[in-house]
């Protein structure tokens, strides 16, 4: 007799879950608002728009953080047994660059802020520090650093994705309904 | 008899320290500087050319004269997009009204080396009375005058229209100086 509990494949917690579908959408916004706003003419809603993508990147480097410590206490439930091991290793590399994105990103939008001598004031209300001293050719050259992390991340999303719909549609392994909940209908 | 004369030449020359008319300010060691705030974010920026006079004698006040000539185009906010967006028409409008100007009309002592100046700052054709405290440090060479400021911006129609909400661009806008005085 299989009880309901062991019929229900391992997922991820209702809290990972919901940390990962609120990052996603943070930095989608996040990305889209930056693409945009680095367009406009000076004018108030650029002000505005650089602002909100500020908030963004620092709610990603603190919801990243939640996000460490919650994977630490709640290991993410097994790849398939049948995953060849060097698609296991990939996943986990890519995951690792993920992360190491995720923080990189926003880091790197935060020193050349400071670098350009604007304080970050998240939601108007909370400076930051300075990360460094305001410096014309730092903030340029770190302005630089955060395009080309930001399009590395971007890289990597679209492979993350493109791989659990692999997993999902080709390989029907339920990788996918790890984060969705949709192995309940598989036997 | 050459002591006594030693110490009166310097009972005089401190006398003469303490009682000195600042007749002159050094541009170059002096400073004005600004901090606005947008969408909270503090903005300083300092203004690089400006002139000023002054006959200022802190024994004898009242008969106190200073004029402050601010040319607006030498704006420095560390972002070259934002100093050239200030002086157009929306903000400074340099062209049409190329400096700001204060005078002064009274130093009030507040004891010890505190002041309260009065005087009136005209703005993009638009003339306000200001009143501000300045504490006076001085050495034997030089005396500095520092103080600080608020003016309100939309009072002097300075970033109207579309930059008219104070949520983006707050209306306060911090004025601080430090002037060198010399005799």
């Amino acid at each position: 007799m299989l009880t309901e509990s062991r019929l229900q494949p391992a997922t991820y917690t209702r809290t990972a879950i919901l940390l990962h579908g609120v990052m996603a959408l943070l930095i989608a916004g996040g990305f889209s608002i930056g693409l945009f706003m680095v367009e406009l003419p000076l004018s108030p809603l650029k002000l505005q728009l650089y602002s909100y993508h500020k908030w963004t990147g620092v709610s990603v480097a603190a919801l990243l953080f939640l996000r460490f410590v919650w994977r630490g206490l709640h290991p993410p439930p097994p790849l398939p047994a049948g995953m060849p091991g060097w698609e296991a290793s990939a996943a986990h590399a890519s995951h690792l660059l993920l992360y190491l994105l995720m923080i990189c990103v926003p880091l790197s939008g935060w020193l050349m802020s400071s670098a350009k001598g604007v304080t970050t004031v998240y939601l108007g209300l909370w400076a930051l520090p300075n990360a460094v001293a305001r410096d014309e050719a730092l903030g340029f050259f770190l302005g630089a650093l955060h395009r080309i992390l930001t399009y590395a991340l971007l890289a990597f999303v679209v492979l993350h994705v493109a791989a659990a719909l692999k997993h999902h549609f080709i390989d029907r392994d339920g990788v996918l309904g790890r984060m969705f909940h949709l192995n309940r209908s598989r036997p | 008899m050459k002591t006594i004369a030693i110490v009166l030449s310097l009972l005089l020359a401190s006398t003469c320290t303490q009682a000195a008319e600042y007749k002159r300010v050094d541009l170059s060691a002096s400073q004005i500087r600004f901090t606005s705030r947008q969408m909270g974010v503090p903005v300083d920026g300092a203004f690089r050319k400006f002139d000023a006079s002054v006959a200022f004698d802190p024994e004898a006040p009242s008969a106190a004269r200073g004029q402050l000539r601010i040319d607006l185009s030498s704006i420095d906010t560390g972002v070259r997009e934002v100093d050239e967006e200030v002086v157009g028409a929306h903000w400074f409008d340099v062209k049409r009204h190329p400096d700001a100007r204060f005078e002064m009309r009274q130093i009030l002592p507040q004891g010890g080396e505190r002041f309260q100046i009065s005087g009136t700052l005209t703005l993009k054709g638009v003339t306000q009375p200001v009143v501000l405290n300045a504490v006076l440090k001085r050495s034997a060479s030089q005396a500095v005058m520092e103080g600080s400021f608020i003016i309100k911006r939309l009072d002097f129609g300075i970033g109207g229209g579309v930059w008219g909400d104070v949520k983006v661009v707050a209306n306060e806008v911090t004025v601080q100086f430090q002037l060198v005085l010399r005799p």
